[in-house]
């Protein structure tokens, strides 16, 4: 179709810019909550990327994991507690500028020996129509054993979480 | 937010088409039956081309092989392409088709709260022996557009200590959450702005984005109220989330798709095909799922979030005006969602339950039958959700509402634990009653070859 690399481009860079952009949001935010809502974005970025990936399944879990799961609870979180500004003269000083640098430094050289080592395959796999058929078909057979150990931990974790919940009210 | 998922479906449906133009995948297999490829000899712009000129007969044929393809934008692609004779369809062609499906679910959406709005004040009337709207219009039919054009005059308030941009972005973020939940959601057969394949796990997975802009509204309006009725509705709209998709689960077994279309195609024929009849966990399904629905959608019994008695007018207290519209429209959007959603689920869908109506239009040549079809099956559908409406309003205006922790144990002590009972139960019953029947192949379908 003439024109649908351009778009696809288009549409890897509105959903990179998304996904990258609001990092500086949630630096230069002094609100908490408003920093929950730039991740937001950013969460949504990177779902969009996925959209472009054509893997929609993981673009959906990534909705209801993190957007649905992970920061509402963030949220819940924030508004339980004290709504105030990150006090900024706790962070700011001269004594933490040299740390910061060398974290930054060497986060940025990591990542850079990463980007600069890996082969990235540029030919696309191929595509398929659906998806879920694949995931739940490798997941019953192939990967069956992973599922069930994954599955378990999860349930240990609920398990624990209405241990720790149920002592507590206990105790009051 | 929806802006950029439907571009996304975009996307899909441009390299869908890409590569049904460069031949990579084979045309969708109800092509074969309505135009007959003329020999392998077709280049690839002439399999477009016979693709697009074959569609407004093929779209119709709803029989074995009707792929669920060729309906919503990539159908209005297609005439697009037909009526201006290009021979291949481009990405601001997909665009602009989005567009189009995208309007057509907005005016639904509208024209929906409208009425809805009307019925519900109408319906709580006369359940309290009153009139209720009178004035405007026969029976008061035209005051919510009047109430409509008094919100969009009136002036828009924010609060000085508000956080002004979450309180301007809030009310978007709620009704575009209910908005692109839409999106897969069949009004008939083809009748849906796009068919997706995880129809049921997209719906699941958006509706998250609303409770995230309620909880915006509440945080940014700066107001106890505001603030306690998120807490409240946060809670009760994440807890309700797991019954619903439990029944999501259990009605995805039965069906073996995710896709709505496929869903509602898996219950044709007699109307105890309908999941709600076939299986009994099912039915049961069907209970836990319009309980949920109802804390889903914040209406009474469990409408705490807006307690009126205690809590002003919930998480909207701040609003006012066109803002406050845009509340309330999501509100009467998700009514109507949630009912089509149960619908498909565990009522047949477009089916009427009678197989000799539901064959009119189907297997014709003729050009007005299917058209007549197609009238008969959205008119079914979409008032079998208006019933189901209809008892969300009567449930409303006849039960008191429960206290917050009597929802809570609702929810985890009573409608959990029953429905993860019902999805072991309905995988059970359709894997005994596969082994007695042959009209479906249900122990091929589990074991691998």
């Amino acid at each position: 179709m003439p024109g649908s690399e351009f778009y696809g481009n288009l549409m890897f860079w509105i959903f990179a810019i998304m996904a990258v952009a609001p990092g500086l949001g949630i630096l230069l935010c002094k609100d908490i909550v408003r920093q929950a809502f730039w991740l937001l974005l950013s969460l949504a970025g990177f779902a969009g990327l996925y959209f472009t990936l054509e893997a929609d399944f993981l673009g959906f879990t990534q909705v209801v994991v993190y957007i649905g799961g992970i920061l509402i609870l963030f949220l819940f979180g924030v508004m339980l507690t004290h709504r105030m500004d990150i006090p900024l003269k706790d962070v700011k000083g001269f004594n933490l500028v040299l740390p910061g640098i060398i974290a930054a430094g060497a986060f940025l050289a990591s990542i850079f020996h990463l980007i600069y080592h890996t082969q990235f395959k540029t030919d696309g796999a191929q595509e398929t129509p659906t998806t879920i058929k694949e995931i739940g078909e490798m997941v019953m057979s192939e990967y069956l054993l992973p599922f069930e150990v994954v599955s378990v931990v999860l349930l240990v974790a609920l398990v624990g979480a209405t241990y720790i919940a149920r002592r507590g009210d206990e105790e009051a | 937010m929806s802006l950029s998922l439907s571009l996304q479906s975009l996307l899909f449906k441009t390299n869908a088409w890409l590569a049904q133009a460069e031949g990579t995948t084979p045309a969708p297999e109800g092509g074969e039956g309505a135009a007959p490829t003329e020999g392998a000899a077709n280049a690839a712009g002439d399999a477009t081309k016979e693709i697009v000129e074959a569609a407004p007969e093929r779209a119709f044929m709803l029989n074995e092989n009707s792929t669920s393809d060729e309906s919503g934008a990539p159908y209005i692609e297609s005439a697009i392409t037909y009526v201006l004779n290009v021979e291949q369809s481009s990405w601001w062609i997909a665009a602009f088709s989005m567009l189009l499906a995208c309007l057509g679910v907005f005016g639904f959406i509208n024209v929906f709260a409208l009425f809805a709005v009307w019925l519900e004040r109408k319906v709580s009337a006369h359940m309290q022996c009153r009139l209720g709207p009178m004035e405007v219009g026969p029976h008061g039919a035209l005051q919510t557009i009047a109430d409509g054009i008094k919100l969009t005059v009136k002036e828009d308030i924010i609060p000085k200590l508000a956080d002004r941009p979450l309180f301007i972005l809030a009310p978007i973020i709620v009704f575009t959450g209910t908005f692109i939940r839409f999106v897969p959601l069949p009004f008939g057969p083809h009748l849906n702005a796009i068919d997706l394949n995880l129809g049921l796990f997209f719906i699941a997975s958006v509706g998250s984005v609303e409770v995230l802009g309620v909880i915006m509204a509440g945080w940014a309006s700066n107001n106890k109220w505001s603030l306690f009725a998120t807490i409240r509705t946060a809670t009760q709209m994440v807890s309700y989330e797991i019954p619903i998709g439990l029944t999501f689960v259990a009605v995805i077994v039965s069906a073996g798709t995710l896709s709505l279309h496929g869903i509602v195609e898996a219950q044709e024929g007699w109307f105890f095909n309908w999941y709600m009849f076939r299986n009994p966990f099912l039915a049961v399904l069907f209970i836990v799922f319009f309980i949920a629905t109802l804390a889903e959608c914040k209406r009474a019994p469990f409408d705490l979030p807006e307690a009126e008695s205690e809590l002003v007018s919930g998480f909207h207290t701040e609003y006012s005006g066109i803002r406050f519209a845009l509340f309330f429209m999501a509100e009467y959007a998700a009514m109507y969602l949630v009912s089509a959603i149960a619908v498909v689920l565990f009522m047949g869908g477009w089916y009427t339950g009678i197989p000799m109506i539901d064959e009119i239009g189907m297997n014709t040549t003729s050009e007005v039958t299917p058209w007549l079809g197609l009238f008969i099956k959205a008119h079914v559908l979409i008032g079998k959700a208006l019933t189901l409406v209809f008892l969300q309003i009567w449930v409303r205006w006849t039960l008191p509402r429960v206290r917050l922790d009597q929802m809570m144990y609702l929810c985890w002590k009573v409608l959990l634990p029953v429905a993860l009972l019902c999805l072991v139960g309905s995988a059970f019953w359709d894997l005994c009653m596969g082994a007695f029947s042959d009209e479906k192949d249900y122990f091929m379908m589990i074991i691998p070859k």
